[in-house]
């Protein structure tokens, strides 16, 4: 009872739908490929304090095979951007992208020759986060945009 | 038994781990040889993180280096900050007040703390004790929670200023340190009894990766690696700096250089570290926190006696406490400009927008080639860092950018001998050893 792209959406497929994005938004499976700086605030938004947990997205899952969200965490430097590459490859696909940072986003104040000007040059991103680095406040902020975008895009149900 | 008494024809297997691996804390590449489940040779490829930190440096005047030196080691940015404000200031020969002084002593070992509860909190998790982890994340809030009362982030804080800092502290901050400390103890506390007498974890990191005290000198180590190998070796005592000489303090030291070693060492300094912040916070004297902001008043028979002697140099701006002989003379018209002391620091906007002096003042700090332009000549200056000795390099041509602003990071060294404590030891202890060593990526490579 697959569902296609192009097919016109009934009553239970709608239904079915909706049910699919609902899950899907609490059940976040991420992969956190930490470089930097940023991985200190991601550090503090993951465990007690700011808990993204409440958010269905507590498990990290560090083999990129059972995730399905990519949180880019820090600085991509042109020597690590093959490997975050080849890491966004290997995820199965439903999956999104999260740049968090400002050197994820646009490469930040480090504007010379080792760093990638915005990981988008290299791999498709949902949500960017910028801050140098965010404030876990901001993080949940972005999380919650993403569950958003999940839940409302057009599920592909195979 | 014949198929016991067989040769078999063994080989050596190449295992790449890293730089994006759940156990490695920062994107290093470990090139390891094993034979079956020893590891026989490591090979550590480093530069996954380089940021241009001295070449940024090259093109940013000597203020603008600072945001760049928190993102160093960025689990204790403080201390960065100090370290490079320290080294300009010791090319300008400028002599931070007393205050601040007390200020960055303090925030120096609140940095500490967060570096050494991040590290052990990280080596924890690696080997599974996801409590430890939590709970030392939790103690880490609530510090982050001062550093962002105190400087306005809560981790690329940019707090520290060429010639002082950025600002004084807030009212009523010795409190709320203190309570925060209180908690942090009690975290500690429950980390300990969690960890320190637990079979496994003893088990996992008791003779693993060790690390000799001849081996660590020859690799020049330094930090709470070298005095888990039981080397002495603290800048903080051995070069004392900022108010480091009237601080109470043990540094511990290790016996055997393993991991458990380390992890105790850092307990330790961590407590030591609270106990240095009680005795800044309690012997913290007033006044101000940059070098010019409270000028430099001299008695009127000194200001006599001087001039008497013939040693005039700088006297002709100094204000001083004159008598009152006629109505009005008492009245300062406008403080001293005194060039040695106003090339650094930032008049208060009310000087700014107020007077004359004020507004050149800024205007010569602020303007392009114009800025703080310490005297040719180069200089190096170490600080404690939180995993060793963080030292910087600055040349300067005379120009408001610096030539060049080297750091030495201490990592750098950890990562040299990191193939003395891998080689030998089984495959599962690389990853024991490694969140012990606490590599930071950013300062590593920079």
């Amino acid at each position: 009872m697959g569902i296609k792209p192009g097919d016109t959406p009934g009553f239970f497929t709608s239904k079915l739908e909706k049910a699919v994005g609902w899950a899907r938004r609490y059940s976040i499976f991420q992969y956190p490929f930490v470089t930097a700086c940023c991985g200190m605030e991601y550090m503090s938004t993951a465990s007690g304090h700011y808990d993204m947990d409440r958010f269905g997205a507590g498990l990290p899952r560090f083999s990129p095979r059972q995730a399905d969200v990519l949180f880019v965490v820090g600085t991509i430097s042109h020597k690590i951007a093959p490997i975050l590459r080849r890491v966004y490859d290997q995820m199965c696909e439903p999956k999104w992208v999260v740049a968090f940072g400002v050197c994820t986003c646009t490469g930040g104040f480090y504007d010379n020759y080792a760093t990638v000007q915005g990981i988008d040059t290299i791999i498709p991103v949902d949500i960017y986060i910028p801050g140098c680095p965010p404030r876990p406040e901001a993080v949940l902020d972005g999380l919650m945009k993403l569950q958003a975008k999940i839940e409302n895009q057009k599920q592909v149900v195979i | 038994m014949e198929a016991a008494t067989e040769t078999r024809e063994t080989k050596s297997m190449l295992l790449n781990i890293g730089p994006s691996h759940p156990a490695m804390h920062g994107v290093i590449r470990l090139v390891t040889e094993l034979e079956g489940e020893s590891v026989a040779k490591v090979d550590a490829e480093i530069g996954y993180l380089h940021r241009a930190f001295e070449k940024s440096a090259e093109a940013a005047t000597w203020t603008q280096v600072i945001p760049y030196t928190d993102r160093l080691n960025y689990v204790s940015p403080l201390i960065n900050n100090f370290g490079y404000c320290a080294a300009v200031e010791k090319l300008l020969g400028i002599e931070v007040t007393e205050r601040c002084k007390y200020i960055r002593v303090t925030m120096s070992e609140i940095s500490r703390i967060t570096d050494h509860l991040t590290c052990i909190a990280a080596s924890a998790m690696e080997l599974g004790a996801m409590t430890a982890f939590l709970y030392f994340m939790k103690a880490r809030e609530y510090l982050y929670e001062i550093v962002e009362e105190v400087t306005g982030a809560r981790l690329t804080i940019s707090y520290g200023r060429i010639g002082g800092v950025k600002g004084d502290l807030p009212d009523g901050l010795p409190e709320k340190l203190e309570e925060a400390l209180k908690k942090v103890e009690r975290e500690l506390l429950e980390v300990d009894k969690l960890l320190t007498r637990n079979r496994i974890w003893v088990d996992r990191t008791r003779g693993i990766g060790v690390l000799t005290r001849e081996d660590a000198i020859a690799y020049s180590i330094s930090g709470p690696m070298a005095r888990a190998s039981g080397i002495a070796y603290d800048v903080r005592k051995a070069f004392p700096y900022a108010a480091y000489d009237r601080m109470d303090f043990e540094v511990p030291l290790g016996e055997r250089g393993d991991n458990y070693d380390r992890y105790l060492v850092r307990m330790e300094e961590m407590r030591q570290s609270i106990r240095i912040i009680r005795q800044a916070l309690k012997g913290m004297p007033g006044g101000p926190v940059n070098v010019d902001s409270g000028g430099r008043v001299i008695e009127s028979f000194d200001l006599v006696d001087q001039a008497k002697m013939g040693r005039t140099a700088g006297l002709v701006d100094v204000r001083t406490t004159v008598e009152p002989t006629l109505e009005g003379t008492e009245k300062v018209h406008h403080d001293r400009i005194l060039p040695d002391e106003k090339r650094v620091v930032l008049p208060s906007k009310e000087d700014t927008y107020g007077n004359i002096e004020g507004l050149m003042n800024h205007f010569k700090l602020i303007m392009d080639y114009h800025g703080i332009r310490p005297p040719k000549g180069d200089t190096y200056h170490a600080v404690e860092g939180a995993n060793g000795e963080l030292g910087f390099y600055v040349v300067s041509d005379g120009q408001d950018r610096p030539y060049r602003v080297r750091v030495r990071p201490p990592c750098f060294f950890n990562m040299a001998v990191l193939h003395k404590m891998l080689e030998g030891y089984m495959v599962a202890d690389i990853v024991a050893t490694f969140g012990s060593i606490n590599m930071i990526a950013g300062e590593l490579d920079r």
